[in-house]
């Protein structure tokens, strides 16, 4: 299938009044997925989501209908679905627009993938700043518990559900899995140690499986159409590497930044970032080029302008040096834009949302934004920039030294912005010049 | 048993160990902060980050492809440690310059020095300079933080050993960490103090300067202190210490890890309630009613600084021992059933050994008694719940016991060898028919009330071997100044059954003399105190007490056979 011919699955009802109300949702042939999900067995309805290929769009990209097999069989006592809506990764906002537009398809995908993981308690994460959200979900909630589409005995099918709405605690960490768990529980977001994994111990000390608000919006559309149709979308597995779980489906690209045309767009996994940004952005605003995109959220790293070729799949950004695809959230940013800049401003958000538990994280992210400010103070030194990139390569979970990734999303930018622009870097510090951009906003 | 290999050195570790145990059972140092083996793992410090990998059946050894931290990584069968190895190393000096990041570097001026894991570590694995150009952080001490316990929030490296001790220890859980970053903090709710009575453990517990005892606070450099190990003699869980003094004066108690009797902690009615030792109230010399005494005055003349004319080199004490000697063989001859020896729970085994043994050597008609037994309210158990009310008997993982003494068990073990039974002062009083009295005492707090004074009246002979004035001393023929805990071996029996020995750390106070002593040369037994021959006789002579034998009761102590559970007499 071609991007030309690409219809939209998961905004194909944006923009249409009342889209967001159930009778609108079912007159466009809502809810019938989770009839037929109803009629089958839940191992039947998780061999469907695996087949399809299915990988979570929170971030990871870690295949949905693995997941749900990792809980474990013969359980007494509940099993737990949270779906995490904490969306704050800088750039992202794919998840709002699913759920003040279409709340009744994520809702759908939700009591479907709970009917598949055996869960009756779902606990929806919701981040607090998303006020429209949280009443547009409230709403479609009652209204489903008022059309027996949630409670006990849904449907006739003897398959009793509660969705509860539960409002975020103004982190970024709460997004990490565990640290939505621990937030969830009514504590500090301070993320687990892993093992166990919460599908052997999460919420409450119960199995637990954290899926993300765009994974559940394909949920619904996978039962109606297959999984067959949605491989026919995006990029197939590469035969040559075992490990690739390969990148299929409908995929919401959030563009902001530099362009003309930034929002929200849908298309079939594996857009090359310069397509999207010149035919579905409008191309670089003021006629200007380039100088680096962010692919996948800020945590992702940065690619240059001569990697702009490379597709947006799961894979893709990895390949040029990039952490992965992340919430496929790009960022442009023009030749306009000094590099020095944006990664303090970047620096500036983790050294914030560093839950603090970790040394490396806690210290490190605030130390790279002391050197970055010193730096945009006319007071940098050429070796800062080696100090910058051994603060970078000694946090994260790729070295060990975390315990979650947040750690990870904040040294990528500077081993990123630093690996591919060096010489800017250089000619920053040796110019001596302060910056003249005030701090950004965003972190405070 | 599983077989290990750390840096090469293959060990036999506890299936249950983590990287650390494991480790330090091969001799080698994993350096951490946040792990501790009594609270949860929480591996945040990511010091203790080593390489992990396995060793097959064949030979081989496969490693992990990323560093692990050794608190969170249990170990099995071939598992292979490596903490010698480039990666581990700038991993280990990267933490450390990141926890130097912010810290004041006050070490001059930080109680902690000295013991500090900060500057063992920096010494050990870290660099010698920081790479930090920014100013840094700064924070405000916080000296409300408890009634005991002060805050230097700029040392602290949010380990969180003391958040999860309230937590999960005492159960209190006043501390927690505020903010978020590299701006937290640990903290308390306003107007809630960490003041529980466990509270005094976080000292111990932080790794570094940050939290510090306010009685121990810039009254000694830890490098002075010489360290004793004893026993707390607070009350019957017999709490394990250390005792830190310095020209003998005892400046904190500290626990000491034993896992046969209280585990890592200890309460701080016995951490700072130590001070008693030090007051100016204590007996000091050796006293000689009018009547009895040679001399002409009632008290032996102080003896009169050196350096003056006329030296007195007389012995205050030889005299006083000698003539109540005589004086106890006279009062058996009058009426040996009426000589009541009353033995007091703060004697340890060997001095109630000598003193019991002593007198049924005179004569076996003689009666020995055990003195009060101190009981304050119910047994405290930790940790509690949210309403204060105490943990289910299985939770229990600490109590704080009613009985205020270190040795009912060991004192009675004594008395029903040599008597046959246990007899209280109260039951004697009850009868008023003894004549004559030696009473030890040893009691922290006046132990001699209104009501018992009144029933001993004026017995023909009345020796009082204690460490406070009281009543019974006043009107005492005989005073024999003893010593307190830190000033004497010995051996207690706590309320497991479990023997420890205390070993003293300091002199006793002016002329007086550590109680086995004072009964060695009353007994006139040959040589010089001593507890670990005493104990070995005990082991042979007193069948209950025969665990003793071994004399050496190690680190732990060793468990006697004992009716443990029995009740307090009334």
């Amino acid at each position: 299938m071609s991007n030309e011919d690409f219809k939209p699955v998961l905004l194909a009802r944006q923009g249409k009044p009342n889209s967001h109300k159930l009778e609108t949702y079912k007159a466009d042939g809502g809810y019938q997925a989770l009839a037929k999900a109803l009629a089958m067995k839940n191992t039947e309805v998780i061999d469907v989501v695996k087949a399809s290929g299915l990988r979570g769009r929170g971030g990871a990209g870690f295949p949905t209908g693995l997941k749900w097999t990792f809980l474990p069989k013969d359980v007494s006592g509940p099993i737990y679905l949270c779906i995490n809506g904490d969306e704050s990764e800088p750039g992202t906002f794919n998840n709002r627009v699913l759920i003040e537009q279409d709340p009744h398809q994520v809702l759908e995908g939700i009591v479907i993938s709970s009917f598949a993981t055996r869960t009756t308690t779902a606990y929806f994460y919701l981040r607090y700043e998303y006020g429209r959200c949280y009443r547009v979900l409230k709403d479609a909630i009652d209204e489903m518990y008022a059309n027996n589409l949630l409670g006990k005995n849904i449907l006739g099918s003897g398959y009793d559900l509660d969705v509860h709405l539960h409002r975020g605690a103004c982190a970024y960490i709460c997004g990490e899995e565990t640290g939505l768990i621990e937030s969830l529980e009514g504590k500090r977001a301070w993320p687990r140690i892993k093992p166990p994994f919460p599908a052997i111990e999460g919420a409450f000390r119960r199995p637990t499986v954290v899926n993300n608000v765009e994974t559940m919006a394909c949920i619904p559309h996978i039962l109606n159409h297959g999984a067959e149709w949605f491989m026919s979308m995006g990029v197939p597995k590469d035969p040559n590497n075992p490990r690739d779980a390969g990148s299929y489906g409908p995929k919401l690209y959030c563009i902001s930044g530099h362009v003309n045309k930034p929002g929200l767009v849908e298309l079939p996994m594996g857009i090359s970032a310069r397509d999207l940004i010149d035919k579905h952005a409008g191309g670089v605003w003021k006629g200007r080029k380039a100088k680096a995109v962010v692919p996948g959220g800020i945590s992702m790293g940065f690619m240059s302008e001569k990697e702009l070729d490379t597709p947006l799949d799961f894979a893709g950004p990895g390949r040029v040096g990039c952490l992965g695809l992340g919430t496929a959230a790009v960022i442009v940013i023009d030749d306009h834009t000094s590099m020095v800049d944006v990664l303090y401003n970047a620096c500036r958000f983790f050294a914030h949302e560093s839950c603090g538990q970790c040394t490396p994280c806690r210290e490190g992210t605030a130390w790279s934004t002391k050197i970055l400010e010193r730096i945009r103070d006319g007071r940098g030194k050429l070796s800062d920039i080696d100090l910058l990139l051994e603060i970078s390569g000694s946090m994260g979970t790729i070295p060990g030294t975390t315990i979650c990734g947040l750690a990870d999303g904040a040294a990528w930018p500077m081993k990123n912005a630093i690996h591919k622009f060096r010489p800017e870097f250089e000619e920053y510090i040796q110019s001596g010049r302060r910056s003249e951009s005030p701090a950004l906003a965003g972190s405070h | 048993m599983a077989k290990v290999i750390v840096n090469d050195i293959e060990v036999d570790a506890d299936p249950k160990d983590n990287c650390i145990l494991a480790a330090r059972k091969a001799g080698v140092e994993i350096p951490h902060y946040c792990w501790h083996e009594s609270l949860s793992v929480v591996a945040s410090c990511r010091m203790c980050l080593v390489e992990v990998g396995e060793r097959k059946p064949d030979g081989t050894v496969v490693m992990g492809p990323k560093l692990v931290p050794g608190c969170q990584t249990p170990i099995r069968e071939g598992t292979v440690i490596r903490t010698d190895t480039d990666k581990v190393k700038t991993t280990q000096a990267m933490t450390l310059e990141l926890l130097l990041l912010n810290h004041p570097l006050d070490c001059s001026i930080c109680d902690q020095a000295g013991e500090c894991y900060l500057q063992d570590y920096t010494y050990k694995f870290g660099k010698a300079h920081s790479r930090l150009d920014e100013p840094k952080i700064q924070r405000m001490d916080k000296y409300h933080i408890g009634e005991q316990i002060a805050l230097f929030t700029d040392r602290c490296v949010m380990c969180t050993r003391c958040v999860r001790f309230t937590r999960e220890i005492s159960g209190t859980a006043e501390l927690q960490v505020v903010a978020r970053g590299s701006h937290e903090e640990i903290d308390v709710f306003p107007e809630v103090p960490c003041d529980n009575k466990l509270a005094g453990n976080v000292v111990d517990l932080c790794p570094v300067g940050a939290l510090c005892s306010k009685d121990f606070l810039y009254k000694k450099r830890v490098w002075w202190l010489t360290h004793s190990d004893s026993v707390c003699t607070g009350c019957s869980t017999g709490c394990s210490i250390q005792v830190d003094q310095s020209e003998d004066k005892v400046y904190r108690l500290r626990p000491r890890e034993n896992p046969l009797a209280q585990g890592h902690f200890m309460c701080d009615e016995g951490r700072f309630g130590f001070k008693y030792i030090h007051d100016d109230l204590r007996l000091k010399l050796p006293k000689i009613s009018a009547s009895f005494s040679k001399a002409p005055a009632s008290n032996l003349p102080d003896r009169k600084p050196s350096g003056t004319a006329d030296l007195d080199f007389s012995d205050p004490w030889s005299e006083a021992l000698s003539i109540a000697r005589s004086k106890i063989k006279e009062a058996i001859k009058n009426d040996a059933g009426g000589f009541v020896a009353v033995l007091s729970p703060f004697m340890s085994v060997e001095e109630a050994y000598l003193l019991a043994g002593f007198l049924k050597g005179l004569d076996q008609r003689i009666r020995l008694v055990l003195g009060p037994v101190p009981v304050v309210g119910g047994d405290d158990k930790y940790p509690k719940d949210s309403k204060g009310q105490s943990p289910a008997q299985d939770k229990v993982k600490f109590t704080i016991r009613a009985e205020k003494c270190p040795n009912r068990l060991g004192v009675e073990a004594i008395l029903r060898h040599y008597e046959g039974q246990v007899v209280t002062l109260d039951n004697v009083l009850h009868k008023a028919d003894a004549t004559a009295y030696y009473f030890v005492g040893g009691y922290i707090q006046g132990w001699v009330t209104e009501a018992m004074d009144r029933a001993i009246g004026k017995p023909a002979l009345l020796i009082v071997q204690d460490i406070f004035p009281s009543p019974l001393s006043n009107r005492a023929d005989f005073v024999l100044p003893s010593a307190s805990f830190a000033e004497r071996d010995g051996t207690y029996v706590n309320h497991s059954g479990l023997a420890q020995a205390a070993h003293g750390a300091i002199r006793c106070p002016g002329d007086a003399r550590a109680d086995g002593r004072i009964l060695m040369e009353l007994s006139q037994r040959k040589g010089l105190f001593n507890a670990m021959t005493l104990r070995k006789e005990i082991g042979r002579t007193v069948p209950a007490l025969a665990a003793l034998s071994v004399g050496d009761l190690g680190d732990y102590g060793v468990k006697i056979a004992t009716t443990a559970s029995e009740p307090i007499l009334s």
